[in-house]
């Protein structure tokens, strides 16, 4: 799993490339934690056009991204999973508390960020 | 149905070998979630032999990826081996995750969403297991182990006459 981020417009975009499993969730956690407390920023978008793999260790971790940054009022949301990944965060229903967007562009417009 | 009989299938006929839409492979790994994504890009290439689409390779990988993952987390707090089988008959895939770890006390409750005995874990693996493949079954015993079994079938796909 590779993994970088970017500020846009006062949100923090991690950008996900690989496999998100058992093997590379404590490292995703600590990336993505470890980004928002430095840059003092919990309005997270999670693109992850490239994620090749996400089981339910996986999902774990971005669940457990969602209470963190709930809990100081910031808000997450997912970015163009493929086929594959969506339906499995449809089948665990994180759909239901996350926003998924297609694009990062619809993901930071003024409109998705009320919700 | 298709049937894709090889000449080598008549040849070796003899109750040892089989080829074409009979195979088996047999895999055994420690416990360590570096070999978790081993397991599953095996066996997802294992099923790929029969025209499984993409998207059902995609189920298989998770739903093998959630049983080993278990044996890793749940199984061996210490450590130890799993094994993982998988066997083709003609269009049925069985796929078996085997440790000799700890055991489960309440399979029934195990297998209800959302239900882990690890916190922070999502207790969504059995669930998975579940609607990614056609049916699953678990023996366990606390203390011996656990045996997970899952199959698949592979249904030809409509609209095309393969
Ligand atoms: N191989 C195993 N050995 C021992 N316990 C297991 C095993 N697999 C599953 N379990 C038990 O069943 C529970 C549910 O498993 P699962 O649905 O995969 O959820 P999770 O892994 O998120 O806890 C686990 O929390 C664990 O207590
Ligand atoms: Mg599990």
């Amino acid at each position: 799993m590779q993994l970088d981020h970017e500020i846009v417009a006062g949100n923090l975009v991690f950008r996900v490339q690989g496999e998100l499993d058992l093997n590379t969730a404590e490292r995703f956690r600590l990336y993505v934690d470890d980004a928002m407390d430095r840059h003092r920023c919990y309005q997270a978008v999670l693109n992850l056009r490239k994620v090749t793999f996400v089981d339910s260790s996986g999902l774990g971790a971005i669940i457990g991204r969602y209470r963190r940054i709930a809990q100081r009022q910031g808000t997450i949301s997912i970015v163009s999973p493929p086929p594959h990944v969506l339906s499995v965060l449809e089948l665990s229903g994180i759909k239901k508390i996350i926003p998924v967007y297609s694009s990062e562009q619809k993901a930071l417009a003024p409109e998705a960020r009320m919700a | 149905m298709h049937e894709r009989k090889t000449v080598l299938e008549g040849l070796v006929d003899d109750g040892g070998i089989s080829v074409g839409h009979n195979n088996e492979v047999r895999l055994e790994m420690l416990a360590l979630p570096e070999n978790v994504g081993l397991a599953r890009v095996s066996i997802a290439a294992f099923a790929s032999q029969i025209d499984f689409s993409m998207g059902e390779v995609e189920e298989i990988k998770v739903a093998v990826s959630e049983a080993v993952s278990n044996a890793v987390i749940h199984a061996y707090p210490q450590g130890g081996w799993v094994k993982i089988s998988a066997r083709l008959t003609g269009r049925l895939l069985e796929v078996e995750v085997k440790d000799t770890g700890k055991g489960i006390e309440d399979v029934s409750q195990a297998r209800e969403p959302s239900f882990s005995t690890e916190p922070g874990r999502m207790g969504l693996g059995f669930v998975f297991m579940e609607s990614f493949m056609d049916g699953m079954d678990i023996q366990s015993i606390p203390g011996r182990g656990t045996t997970v079994r899952m199959w698949k079938e592979c249904r030809p796909v409509e609209g095309s006459n393969d």
